[in-house]
């Protein structure tokens, strides 16, 4: 039933995704919105005395990412669930990884639109030293990004029907996707010391890739198995 | 039940009241004396706390290939050992370290990981409970993402600089050290095994009391 070739499918779902986004922009503003609110509530949370804790800022950047994540990956699989259009989607002749990836890219693509405004935002409030290396962060950044939504994708897709969906992913995606962030904090950590060490970030990062690379696989596989029906 | 459950039972009883005497007669360690001898009890049920996610994850990939729902009940049932071989080994360890390193908990790579794995567990759980009609697939998906951590437990305290003691330690212990140790390893299995023969039992009966309430309303 493969009618469809895997890389004209996937951009099709990603259009079909990328344009009723920028048609909207819903997901894009409130997400937004959510991490900023983020970023503000660990501010008053963690500033002493007008001065950021050192070495805070990593923590809050990637907690801000997760938080803000769970909120898009939930929104964007709600959107399929109103009209049936995911069960649309799983009938049309498409090859199932080109759908998993079509969608794993829209949300990947969001969650970088999200982190451009909120890595500038978090380097002006806590004065954090982020830039000093800009392709390394991107890497990080990056990186992080795509194994949390490799999992988010996976799991919020598989909730569509579920009961209770809403509170299941946030229980079901934080446990597993925590040595991603641990993996983030850490490498956005060692790129805000003062003695940049290269070894050390690129560890972390060669250690995200190898987190990308096993969690995309096996999602490839479940996404295929789970979705069956 | 299967015929060696009854024997199987009682020998597991008897390993248990005998394993704190071998415990109390096992040597002192050299530098932690006596306040090591939890550990006699807490690596066996940390191997079982690795082998369960793993009989769950396989289960659970088996169950997606093949549909039948022996393959789920067995990860259900592994998921729960899961959480309970995990609660032993997260309440023994802290216990140890408290003695041996001056604090209950640090966050290297073993001790978060094995944490990890443990709330693994208690979602693939609480999604079975709450999920719904067809959250058996669900929890199977979850499952698989569970028993990839297995590994990476095992292997952080030789990748990572920890204060946690590596996996080599095993196959160096004396003689009068290791033979308590393999004691309670058989013990702990014995009871992993009988637990889940238990545990599947029940599920199956439920399984076949359900199929005659959908009998007997048609």
């Amino acid at each position: 039933m493969n009618a469809t070739p895997f890389g004209r499918s996937l951009w099709l779902v990603l259009r079909k995704d990328l344009t009723v986004e920028v048609r909207s922009r819903e997901i894009a503003y409130t997400t937004l919105f959510f991490a900023a609110s983020c970023v503000l509530v660990f501010a008053f949370a963690l500033v002493r005395e007008g001065r950021a804790p050192e070495g805070g800022a990593a923590g809050i950047l990637w907690i801000a990412i997760a938080f803000a994540g769970t909120l898009a990956l939930g929104r964007t699989f709600e959107r399929e669930r109103q009209s049936e259009t995911l069960r649309a989607l799983l009938l049309s002749p498409m090859p199932r990884p080109a759908i998993y990836v079509g969608k794993l890219l829209g949300i990947v693509a969001l969650l970088v639109g999200t982190e451009l405004v909120l890595v500038p935002l978090v380097v002006f409030l806590f004065n954090a030293r982020l830039f000093a290396h800009p392709f390394w962060l991107a890497g990080i950044v990056l990186g992080g990004t795509i194994g949390y939504a490799a999992v988010g994708t996976l799991f919020a897709a598989m909730l569509v029907r579920a009961r209770s969906r809403d509170v299941l992913l946030p229980v079901l995606l934080y446990p597993v996707v925590v040595p991603v962030i641990i993996a983030g904090v850490q490498g956005t950590t060692a790129l805000l010391q003062p003695n940049f060490d290269a070894v050390l970030v690129r560890f972390w990062l060669l250690l995200l890739v190898t987190f990308d690379v096993v969690f995309v696989v096996l999602a490839l596989w479940t996404f295929e198995a789970v979705m069956s029906d | 039940m299967p015929k060696w459950f009854t024997p199987a039972a009682i020998l597991c009883g008897l390993m248990f009241v005998i394993s704190p005497v071998l415990i109390a007669r096992a040597p002192d360690e050299a530098s932690m004396g006596m306040v090591y001898k939890i550990y006699y009890y807490h690596m066996p049920s940390a191997w079982m706390f690795l082998l369960a996610p793993l009989v769950c994850g396989v289960s659970s990939a088996m169950f997606l290939v093949r549909g039948r729902p022996g393959d789920d009940r067995r990860a259900w049932a592994a998921a729960e050992l899961t959480v309970l071989f995990g609660a032993l080994t997260l309440i023994t360890g802290p216990l140890w370290a408290r003695r041996a390193w001056g604090t209950w908990w640090v966050w290297d790579a073993r001790l978060t990981s094995s944490l990890v794995g443990w709330m693994i567990a208690w979602a693939y759980l609480i999604l079975r409970r709450y999920g719904g009609p067809g959250s058996d697939k669900l929890a199977a998906g979850v499952a698989l993402f569970g028993a990839v951590n297995v590994p990476f437990i095992f292997i952080s305290v030789n990748y990572w600089r920890t204060i946690h003691p590596p996996t080599t330690v095993v196959p160096k212990l004396r003689v009068d050290m290791g033979v308590p140790l393999w004691f309670c390893v058989f013990a702990f299995l014995l009871l992993f095994m009988l637990l889940m023969t238990m545990r599947l039992r029940l599920e199956e009966t439920r399984a076949r009391l359900d199929d005659l309430y959908v009998a007997l309303d048609e």
